[in-house]
């Protein structure tokens, strides 16, 4: 161990060994999920909340997270975007109940203070009172001002259709954000083509929420773990791949493409690997090529709450919602674009059983990750090694490394304050 | 065969489909279905807003037979104990030679080593054919109630 005191709560410290190492406390203590609510959540992170899609019309509304903290986010009769805290200004209530619908406003069932789809507060019933007699009895002091008692809002901007929403009133602008790798791979996939909503999925996974943002930027158990992906070629350690991130690591993305079922040297240590599996229905992964590059594996995470997902002609953002140290719930927002033709259309929701709750692939991670949270904390080694493919963080031309978990650790460390003496 | 024939029979495939679910006889699940039988598991969430997008699909007996052979060989998952109940069987039709069945089911889930919990709960809303005297289905949807699945879904309701 090197000096590497932080002065935290608890004066956490980070192994010498720096971002090849995760110190466990990460995952579980309740201190530093709260600080990662404040810096990070709450901080000055872009995080996303819907697709315009899911909001096509004034009026159109829906409720979700960023971080914990509960969120409405609304179209105005003119069209804008707005989120705000789901919690009425007056005693503290949840005011929108629903999931998604199209309302004119909110209106808190508790003392019905109405609040407009900007969040701003509209009306407060016996705001002035009523009249006993000839004599006014009760009602708001008349200094109360409405416009001093809106709903807390968010910072919101769309990218193409994606919406973010930030706490941070001072965020510089989401492409900015993204960096310029990053932001190419997210206009690979939302070039301004209308959208057509598919579905959403919903899962509640007992881990804390890094494990599956790791998850995806962690090629190496995708090439193990995953019988189904690499008995069919879909994902393997022999492909044409690579892994990059943006300037802080916060980003990164996997880029892969299908091969051929057989046995080769990416298989060779896969006990798992079965050479002659074979579907009795193989258009489940029938597909097409719709991307100007002839990748088929584009998997994205965008600190601090986005996944998305190309795996063939199956497209998702995966939202993750924490909920505590040891619990996080996964939301899996399926969809294609408004001019797919029908063919198309079933590609995408056949092949989204590889996904979800019940997908011939994701269940897969949903396990790993609960056994690493259920014995993560228990005595034995303290942290976590990542020394697949180096100690270092930089782009690789591979998928037999860890880089971009490191690269995620070194900015985690910063940003939360981690950092000490960095080796 | 009357009304009261085809209840009962219908009311016997159910009764078999859950039993070999819980038993864990994964292998005989497809032949609960006609030739062109067809499974879907979907959200409340998304039947309500009429989204096409199922948890899980089948849409040939044959993609019933790679969910088998994928939950045997392929995922990965700690072992548990389903028992499903199913109540409340109502039946109309036929209607272009299917009855249309509809029953609440509850399933119970208790991991190995592990106290039972309620795992999902919701409709089945099914078409029946008669193959040879044998009730089949046609089409099984089943509509679960609960928006968020806890943990992941592997055996099929």
């Amino acid at each position: 161990m090197t000096d590497a005191v932080v002065a935290t709560p608890r004066n956490y410290l980070w192994p010498g060994e720096g971002n090849c190492r995760v110190p466990y406390w990460v995952y579980a203590d309740p201190a530093v999920y709260e600080r990662e609510q404040e810096r990070i959540f709450r901080g000055p992170t872009w995080n996303y909340v819907a697709l315009e899609a899911q909001l096509p019309t004034p009026g159109d509304f829906k409720t979700t997270f960023v971080g914990d903290t509960p969120v409405i986010v609304t179209r105005d009769q003119k069209g804008a975007l707005h989120a705000m805290v789901n919690k009425c200004a007056h005693r503290g209530a949840t005011v929108c109940r629903t999931q998604s619908g199209n309302a004119k406003g909110f209106t808190c069932i508790y003392h019905q203070w109405n609040y407009d789809l900007q969040g701003r507060l509209a009306g407060v019933p016996f705001r002035g009172g009523v009249l006993d007699g000839d004599r006014r009895v009760g009602g708001m002091p008349a200094d109360f001002s409405l416009a001093d008692h809106g709903l807390t809002k968010l910072k919101v901007e769309s990218l193409n259709g994606v919406v973010f929403a930030s706490f941070d009133p001072g965020m510089m602008p989401v492409r900015e954000y993204l960096g310029e790798t990053m932001l190419y791979y997210v206009e690979r996939v939302f070039d301004g083509r209308p959208l057509r909503m598919l579905g959403t999925l919903r899962q509640r996974i007992a881990a804390n929420w890094k494990l599956i943002f790791e998850n995806i930027k962690d090629p190496y158990h995708a090439t193990l773990l995953h019988v189904f992906l690499v008995s069919f070629g879909l994902f393997r350690a022999d492909q044409k791949s690579k892994v990059e991130m943006d300037s802080t690591g916060r980003h990164a993305v996997l880029v892969s493409r299908r091969g051929e079922q057989k046995a080769t040297a990416g298989t060779s240590d896969m006990s798992s690997f079965k050479a002659d599996y074979r579907l009795h229905d193989p258009t489940l992964l029938a597909g097409r090529r719709e991307f100007k590059d002839e990748n088929t594996v584009v998997m994205q995470t965008i600190f601090p709450n986005l996944i998305v997902q190309q795996q063939t002609n199956t497209l998702a953002m995966r939202q993750i919602v924490p909920q505590g140290p040891d619990h996080f719930e996964l939301v899996w927002d399926f969809f294609g674009y408004a001019d797919d033709d029908e063919e198309m259309t079933r590609f995408r929701l056949r092949q989204a059983n590889l996904m979800g709750p019940a997908g011939l692939v994701s269940v897969d991670d949903t396990e790993a990750m609960e056994m690493c949270q259920r014995t993560l904390a228990a005595p034995g080694a303290p942290a976590a090694i990542l020394e697949m493919g180096g100690r270092e963080c930089r782009n690789e031309e591979h998928m037999v490394t860890e880089t971009a978990i490191r690269g995620f650790y070194q900015y985690y460390r910063r940003i939360m304050g981690f950092d000490g003496e960095a080796v | 065969m009357s009304n009261g024939e085809v209840k009962l029979e219908i009311e016997q495939l159910l009764t078999d489909y859950v039993e070999c679910l819980d038993e864990d006889r994964l292998e005989e699940w497809p032949e609960f279905f006609s030739e062109d039988g067809v499974y879907r598991v979907v959200s409340r969430e998304n039947a309500d807003r009429n989204l096409p997008l199922a948890t899980l699909s089948c849409e040939s007996k044959a993609m019933m037979l790679d969910r088998v052979t994928a939950i045997r060989n392929a995922s990965v998952f700690s072992p548990r104990y389903l028992r499903h109940l199913v109540s409340g069987l109502r039946v109309r039709g036929p209607e272009a030679g299917a009855y249309l069945a509809q029953a609440s089911y509850v399933v119970f889930q208790t991991m190995e080593g592990g106290e039972t919990a309620v795992f999902n709960a919701g409709r089945y809303v099914d078409k029946i054919v008669f193959a040879d005297g044998q009730a089949k289905f046609k089409e099984k949807i089943v509509i679960y109630d609960g928006a968020r699945i806890p943990g992941l879904l592997v055996i099929p309701l």
